[in-house]
């Protein structure tokens, strides 16, 4: 369970001022649910992301993973939670076995539950080819295998992703999708940041449209169909921003 | 404080570093070979140029002299000089170094030596040009030679023993043990590139550990683990000491080695400076070992300082920018230390760098001012202390992990 009230994260630019870069966000995800936070570039979604992974400090607001708040018990909201982004990347330099051991010994694992958690991922992702090849020579097909082994070894109850099809081929992007869906059919609480209209509606159950740091829509899919009159989502997401003069004035800013 | 996690980010720093080149490059490569190149490498390449440069005849200009043809000879005849013809201005043939010296006889110049009247030998050289001035020794030499020849004839001639020229010899003798003559001549040397060192060692993995995994991305993929941040920080700091002091040991190693090997094969032309009864300058092992035990705090201070300037950095290259210059500022009282007459005292044992590179010089030599060590020891854990915290204290800005 993710519950958000009022997040609101400002930063201080000496050039720009002020940015409220999440401006008074509430949103609540269940468990066996995945939370769409859809936005444009630079809307606010990775800071809302990394402000739940206690990444970041909120200005004000709170935020509560797994029941634990992210302002007082950070390591533990982290021991709770699976963070995959397209800016987390694996060490180059160690192999995928010791990478996966690693963070498992990061999270407090005991050497058998890491060596058991590790052959039930890599029977699953089917890495045992693999799993003693340092991560430099990875395909990014192999590399974001390792770093969904690397986010599961402790088996979180939440999991965070932050556009983790960024860049990825058609093959590879299909499978983190089918990856999330795993996920949530485990009764996982997921949070899934895009600015892809497909993933959203192929995926999301409950989609948050975010526009310049603040949650302008929430509903399911229908709900927001419904609302702006629209059954294309791209078309939903500009109604719901202000229209495409609001998305362009955003991005130039 | 979590001393499992420390170890657990310790050991994958390690890990990690000991595959990476460049790591390895600074922190076993260029001490273990650099130190036995640059010192024989570099003392045997310069005592060859100044071999050279001693055997070599000195080319020299003579200026009138026609009057006084015995001198003359005397000089062409000498074959530690070679005179050239007069071509051209001899001031600028010296000052482009095509002749090293030139030499100015005055007017009736042998007449005057039996005249008994005073007259001026005038040598024209390069100041500081290494050549030239050898050359003008020389010339200084031959030409009291000349002297203390006329003298003798002038007092022979009065029917006076030539001794009364020289009522009495001088003599030099050392009275400095082997060791603090060893001090004195390398005590400013090994200190300074210990204190180097020490800093290049620290310097690679610093920024590979921090700017080099932000642009990666695997800070963050490290960020999110349950691990507190000071268990991080602290982790990271111990892989950097470890490649500091693996360097410094290994330098130490490597300078025993090349003196060990440096005696070995100038065994000989040792003895027989022994037995002309000359000091062999040594070093004192417990002096060594006072080096390293200062120098430690000093490592823990250049790798936390280190490591918290290229957090700073987006990436490895813009944390090279920053760290570079940093280089200067640590070799200026390095070498500070190594100019006569910088004694250690109570201030300066407050100045860091400084003070190691002064304890150092008398510690070589034998010479343990306890009071200063102690001020020197315990200010340098403090700015340690000071610097560590300040690192801890970067880990936890989040405006310096996710500079945007």
């Amino acid at each position: 369970m993710i519950e958000a009230r009022h997040l609101t994260k400002i930063f201080k630019d000496k050039k720009r001022g002020e940015i409220r870069a999440v401006d008074d966000v509430s949103f609540t995800c269940r468990p066996g649910q995945i939370y769409g936070l859809l936005g444009a570039n630079g809307a606010g979604k990775t800071t809302t992301l990394r402000l739940l992974a206690t990444l970041l400090q909120p200005t004000s607001g709170a935020a509560t993973l797994a029941g634990h708040d992210i302002a007082t018990a950070a390591e533990k909201v982290r021991a709770n939670a699976g963070f995959l982004a397209a800016s987390t990347a694996l060490y180059g330099r160690l192999t995928a076995r010791e990478m996966i051991t690693y963070f498992g010994r990061l999270n407090s694992l005991s050497g058998a539950e890491i060596k058991t958690r590790l052959k039930l991922l890599a029977d699953e992702l089917d890495m045992h080819e693999f799993l003693d090849r340092r991560c430099d020579k990875f395909s990014t097909g192999m590399k974001q295998k390792t770093s969904i082994a690397r986010t599961l070894i402790h088996d979180p109850a939440v999991m965070i992703f932050d556009e983790p099809t960024l860049g990825l081929d058609v093959m590879t992007a299909r499978s983190i999708v089918r990856f999330v869906r795993e996920c949530r059919n485990r009764g996982k609480t997921v949070i899934y940041s895009t600015h892809v209209m497909s993933e959203v509606e192929k995926l999301c159950d409950f989609i948050g449209i975010i526009h310049g740091g603040r949650l302008v829509a929430e509903g399911t899919l229908a709900q927001l169909q419904q609302r702006y009159g629209e059954q294309d989502m791209e078309e939903v997401f500009v109604k719901a921003v202000g229209g495409e003069a609001a998305l362009t004035a955003a991005l130039n800013t | 404080m979590k001393w499992n996690f420390i170890l657990t980010i310790y050991l994958k720093e390690l890990k990690d570093s000991l595959r990476d080149r460049r790591t390895l490059i600074s922190m076993i490569v260029i001490p273990t070979l650099l130190i036995p190149v640059l010192i024989f490498g570099v003392t045997t390449v310069m005592s060859k140029v100044m071999k050279q440069a001693r055997e070599e005849a000195t080319t020299v200009i003579i200026i009138n002299g026609s009057d006084s043809p015995t001198v003359v000879a005397a000089l062409r005849a000498d074959n530690r000089f070679r005179v050239v013809t007069h071509a051209g201005d001899y001031k600028q043939l010296i000052s482009e170094k095509k002749v090293r010296v030139a030499v100015e006889i005055p007017p009736g110049f042998e007449t005057s030596l039996k005249s008994s009247t005073p007259q001026t030998v005038m040598i024209y050289h390069y100041q500081g040009e290494l050549k030239s001035g050898m050359g003008a020794g020389e010339l200084d030499k031959f030409f009291r030679a000349v002297r203390d020849k006329s003298v003798e004839a002038r007092l022979t001639e009065r029917g006076l023993p030539s001794s009364l020229v020289k009522p009495f010899e001088i003599k030099w003798e050392n009275v400095a043990p082997p060791e603090k003559v060893g001090g004195n001549a390398f005590g400013g040397f090994i200190p300074y590139f210990i204190i180097i060192l020490c800093f290049t060692g620290a310097m690679y993995p610093a920024m590979d550990l921090t700017a080099g995994e932000k642009e990666r991305g695997t800070m963050e993929t490290l960020l999110c683990s349950p691990v507190s941040r000071i268990n991080i920080v602290l982790g990271k700091f111990l892989m950097v000491l470890t490649a500091s002091v693996t360097t410094i040991l290994l330098s130490i190693l490597s300078m025993g080695a090349s003196a060990a090997i440096g005696i070995m094969s100038f065994g000989q032309q040792a003895t027989a400076a022994k037995a002309a009864g000359e000091t062999i300058p040594t070093i004192d092992p417990l002096g060594l070992l006072g080096v390293v035990a200062m120098v430690a705090p000093v490592a823990v201070l250049f790798a936390a300082l280190l490591l918290a300037i290229s957090l700073f950095a987006k990436s490895y290259k813009e944390a090279q920018s920053y760290v570079s210059p940093l280089i200067i500022v640590i070799i200026m009282p390095a070498m500070l230390a190594t100019l006569p007459g910088i004694e250690l005292n109570v201030k300066l044992a407050l100045v860091p760098i400084l003070n190691l590179s002064l304890v150092c010089k008398e510690m070589l030599s034998g010479v343990w001012h306890w009071n200063l060590i102690a001020v020197i020891f315990s200010s340098s854990c403090l700015y340690a202390a000071v610097a560590l915290a300040f690192c801890v204290k970067m880990f936890n800005r989040e405006s310096v992990m996710f500079r945007a």
